[in-house]
């Protein structure tokens, strides 16, 4: 069976930062996948990034949500990054997961296309697009988290390739 | 750069339906695990078919699930389970009264399932069969305890699952 499914880095934060990047990622594959499990201090509760460093308003976004009681919906456009929660909150505990797909990330010939889940079990689901309006390839990825927060010791991202046939 | 999406095993439900699927034994050597799900029930009526996932075989009041549905029928909905025996991983799933031939399919991922933290998942379950009521729907599950995920139980609320019925479970490694 060919190889189509690769892990291509994890960083996993022995201190805390306000920032994560993934840079020099290889433009072998065709799509990307990152999981995440991200945990604060309080203070930073918004799990959002950033492609090629690129904080320019070139991003938007549609959320689709439900918190057990009441099902919801919102948008934003020209924003500086992409968000990749709603009412899914980075907390201390970590049990806020973060499961999101990258389409078409090394094409230089169309805008890119992000999906995400953001699962809080007892509390929220959501689904998220992205769009990031830029034809250049994704070649690094920035994670930050809002109010000048950070991401503390514990934290897990792992950025994963696939291969099209 | 090695392969990293392995799959452990895949059963296929026999000509006398059964009212269980179980996985035991799940190999530690994985960081996440996939479930891919392909259900009907053999329970009278139509969308009646759901189906819970337990862990390690415990059935205490440690897990809890969120989930928001759409049916083209009504209105969008919501709902929390919370401090419950199981993770409902399906909802409505085709049953007797559905169209023949017609399954149902979730993907259900289990984040670091061989940690001493809490366990989290993700369910995307869609059910189709070209009626006026059909269901898609995504849920967050989580159960509490903190022992390695050893084993899955995936158990239909309605009667049994039916013949061709399939659950297949994947790892996933991150190096």
């Amino acid at each position: 069976m060919p190889t189509t499914y690769e892990p291509i880095a994890t960083q996993t934060l022995g201190s805390n930062a306000a920032t994560v990047t993934f840079s020099s990622i290889p433009a072998t594959y065709t799509d990307l996948v990152i999981i995440a499990q991200m945990k604060n201090n309080g203070t930073g509760s918004d799990f959002l990034a950033t492609f090629n460093s690129d904080s320019g308003s070139n991003y938007s976004r549609t959320i689709l949500g439900g918190n057990g009681s009441s099902t919801y919906s919102a948008r934003a456009t020209n924003a500086s990054f992409a968000r990749f929660n709603y009412s899914e909150p980075i907390t201390t505990d970590g049990n806020t997961i973060y499961k999101i797909n990258i389409f078409n990330y090394s094409n230089t010939t169309t805008n890119k296309t992000v999906i995400n889940r953001a699962d809080r079990g007892v509390t929220s689901t959501v689904a998220i697009v992205n769009l990031w309006r830029s034809t250049s390839a994704i070649n690094s990825i920035t994670f930050a988290t809002d109010l000048s927060g950070n991401f503390v010791s514990g934290s897990i991202i792992t950025i994963y390739g696939i291969k099209a046939a | 750069m090695a392969n990293t999406y392995f799959p452990i095993a895949t059963t296929t439900v026999g000509s006398g339906g059964a009212a269980t699927i179980e996985f035991t034994s799940i190999p530690q050597t994985y960081t996440d695990l996939l479930l891919k799900l392909s259900f009907r029930s053999s329970a009278a009526g139509a969308h009646g078919g759901s189906a819970q996932m337990i862990f390690n075989n415990s059935t205490a009041q440690n897990y809890s699930f969120t989930f928001l549905r759409g049916s083209g029928f009504t209105s969008p909905g919501t709902g929390t389970s919370a401090g419950v025996a199981y993770i409902r991983v399906t909802n409505n799933h085709p049953t007797a009264g559905n169209t023949a031939s017609t399954f149902g399919n979730s993907d259900v991922y289990i984040y670091n399932y061989t940690s001493s933290s809490a366990k989290s998942t993700s369910e995307d379950s869609v059910e189709e069969n070209n009626t006026s009521e059909c269901y898609a729907q995504i849920t967050a599950g989580v159960w509490t305890l903190t022992n390695a995920i050893t084993s899955i139980k995936l158990t239909s609320e309605a009667t049994s699952f039916v013949q061709y019925s399939t659950a297949t479970l994947y790892g996933i490694k991150k190096n």
